[in-house]
């Protein structure tokens, strides 16, 4: 068996049982590895219909064939379980080294159920594996639950959650080498559920690769390719992502004060442009990235360096909430980080209760202290989002997440947000395509299942007009399938900025002595979009929800570049149907899931 | 009448954040951008008084008198 390590743990911390089981080779090659063979397995053993929380829920640790291989970016690992956020499947990725590691302790995947009746944390070692007491662990910081788990195993790789994932809140992150993060739907709070704070990791065997030469010279290529190309060899290493916040703004598209604006004439002072010259000290790469988008940066509070923003981190906590301090965005990412929250939906959820309390919907009196949820508060932001990371006073109804929030008040239009989750950073009315990849989101919203953004702003891999509609379905689809795929093989997504299907088809079948051509390999992505797809109809997420907040249907963007445009859902859903050969009520046919191999 | 660039990320490097050009009549992208010295391949995004396109359109795109272009070398993120 060729790329794969063929063996997959299971560890039920009900009953306390280790087990393992050798890996379906050609199950995992019809699903890839990642979150195709995640879902898959996920599928395969979860009832839709259950309570996340439940002990009957499991939560899949997954890598990828290209995992812990030389191939670029090759340390990325899934975390699939149905999300308490969204009630849909949840697959959350993160970078680090941590799913590269899970490689070299000898396994594909690490299946967790059950639920344990006291703080635990499972260690691995190659072939031991245990389920230690983590009594001392829980209620800490990430930073500070990882440095004890670093300390007992110093060689290992760490991966935790913080107080807001032990607290169930559903926006919880996966933390892991301290400041990368699994970070969407919620993930954090089904570890919470099973009484479960971290997984440390250690081994030293290696995938054996099909063609090594041929690997060799592939990844030369691809790497040579990332390093050409304008965005991977210079925009990315250079700035961060954190370079999007003007080219954003200037389009019109950068949404301020809970997505009532677009357009922020200050959105300099926290722009990848001031990050890099006034707060950088270095860049941190994941494992074998050739990229290195990450940023190390310092600040007034954190002097020394710590983890920097990301580009959804700036504008959440800034043009969101209607503030433009770096200061308050680097402290509000460092305490996400320690407290294991999702920065989106973390800093969505206060825009919402700002914009709820504007309207006056949350009043003075509810909150139980004097600082108030009002825009352009600077003082509010970190104040909240430690109430909100420890579920205290007004916080606890903070930490259920935006959508639950504006419910609560019976208002859930002010939850910008699709399927429960909220909007990342570009607002969908001035990119059409982009509004259709929000609505049809297996996750609900979100912008790295199919980053349109690519070709309708960045012109990767060529411009599209923005506000057209016509071929959008399709490059939606092939976004959405692609990206699939590229989450499946263990990679990082910005690769797909220099990168095609071919070149990801090339070093596939090196690494597993296949012959997938770039169009099989889509059609496995594919694939993989139908069972999510799947699973999220038996859940009971109809097609009604593939839709956006109607702020984004009824009113016209007020200001800016985008001024006047409303996303124009109803003419381009049809047509996305259509394009995936589903009916036209959004379900998929059996003639379609037949021709893809899924029934 | 002057025309404000805005210029972005490694297109700063020795130009500044913003320049300032007296407006010509008929002046286009183009003509700003041989002057600041640099090429249409070396744009990846260009807006011209608030509208984007391909950038072999904007180029031609005629500028108001007190008007504005940005410029974008190529970048990404997400
Ligand atoms: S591009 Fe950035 S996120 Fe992706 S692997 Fe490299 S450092 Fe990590």
């Amino acid at each position: 068996m060729f790329g794969y390590m063929g063996k997959i743990l299971r560890v039920n911390l009900t009953t306390g049982s280790i087990t393992t089981e050798a890996l379906d080779f050609e199950l995992a090659k019809k699903y890839i590895g990642g979150r195709g063979l995640g879902t898959k397995l996920y599928l395969d053993e979860v009832d839709p219909q259950v309570d996340p929380f439940a002990a009957e829920n499991k939560i899949i640790y997954i890598n990828g064939p290209l995992s812990g291989t030389a191939t670029p970016t090759g340390g990325r690992y899934m975390v699939v379980t149905k999300s308490p956020l969204t009630g849909t499947i949840a697959s959350s990725n993160s970078g680090g080294e941590w799913g590269a590691f899970l490689k070299y302790a000898g396994y594909d995947a690490i299946i967790v159920e059950g639920k344990a009746s006291l703080p635990v944390y499972i260690n691995i070692v190659e072939d031991q594996v245990e389920i230690l007491p983590a009594l001392d662990l829980w209620g800490k910081y990430t930073s500070e639950a990882s440095a004890m788990l670093r300390e007992k195993h110093p060689e290992s790789k760490v991966l935790t959650i913080g107080p807001a994932g032990e607290k169930l809140s559903q926006m919880a992150a996966v933390m892991n080498e301290d400041d990368r993060a699994a970070g969407r739907s919620g993930v954090g709070a089904v570890m919470g559920s099973k009484n479960l704070k971290a997984i440390t990791v250690f081994g030293k065997q290696k995938p054996v690769i099909a063609n090594p030469d041929g690997l060799k010279t592939v990844t030369k290529e691809c790497r040579g390719l990332i390093k050409e190309n304008g965005v991977t060899g210079g925009g990315l290493p250079t700035y961060g992502t954190a370079v999007l916040v003007n080219i954003i703004n200037e389009h019109g598209i950068y949404p301020t004060n809970n997505f009532q604006g677009g357009y922020d004439p200050g959105a300099e002072a926290v722009s990848g442009e001031t990050l890099t010259e006034e707060y950088l000290i270095k860049r941190s790469p994941c494992h074998h990235c050739p990229i290195g988008c990450g940023r190390f940066v310092k600040s007034k509070k954190h002097p020394d360096g710590i983890g920097g923003p990301e580009y959804e981190t700036l504008w959440v906590f800034a043009g969101d909430l209607g503030i433009n301090n770096m200061e308050i965005v680097i402290d509000a990412n460092y305490w996400c980080n320690e407290l294991g929250l999702d920065t989106i939906s973390a800093g969505a959820t206060l825009a919402a209760a700002m914009e709820l309390y504007q309207r006056g919907f949350i009043t003075d009196e509810e909150l139980d202290d004097d600082i108030k949820l009002e825009f352009g508060n600077e003082e509010a932001v970190v104040h909240w989002l430690m109430k909100m990371g420890n579920r205290e006073g007004f916080g606890d109804m903070l930490a259920r997440g935006s959508y639950r929030l504006a419910d609560y008040y019976g208002v859930p239009e002010y939850s910008m947000s699709v399927k429960k989750q909220d909007l990342p950073a570009y607002d969908p009315r001035g990119v059409q395509g982009q509004a259709l990849q929000y609505a049809t989101s297996n996750r609900g919203g979100c912008h790295v299942r199919g980053y349109l953004i690519s070709p309708e702003i960045l012109a990767l891999p060529e411009k599209l007009e923005r506000f057209d509609l016509e071929g959008k379905p399709v490059w939606v689809k092939i976004f959405q399938d692609l990206t699939a795929v590229i989450d499946s093989l263990g990679l990082c997504l910005f690769t797909s900025f220099a990168l095609g299907a071919q070149q990801y088809a090339d070093m596939v079948n090196e690494v597993l002595g296949t012959e997938w051509s770039a169009e099989e390999l889509l059609m496995a992505g594919e694939r993989i979009w139908n069972i999510e797809k799947l699973f999220n109809l038996e859940a009971g997420i109809m097609p009604e929800e593939d839709t956006l907040p109607p702020r984004f249907l009824e009113e016209e963007m007020p200001e800016g570049p985008t001024k006047g445009w409303v996303a124009k859902l109803d003419e381009l859903l049809p047509l996305y149907y259509k394009e995936r050969g589903w009916d036209e009520d959004g379900i998929p046919t059996e003639e379609r899931l037949e021709e893809l191999g899924i029934l | 009448m002057a025309i404000t660039v805005k210029l972005f990320a490694t297109f700063r490097v020795g130009r500044g954040k913003i320049v300032e050009m007296d407006y010509v009549p008929g002046m286009t992208a183009q003509t700003v951008i041989d002057s600041l010295g640099i090429t249409a391949p070396e744009i990846a995004a260009l807006i011209v008084d608030g509208v984007d396109g391909k950038v072999e359109n904007m180029l031609k795109v005629a500028i108001k008198e007190d008007g504005y272009l940005a410029i974008f070398p190529p970048v990404a993120g997400g």
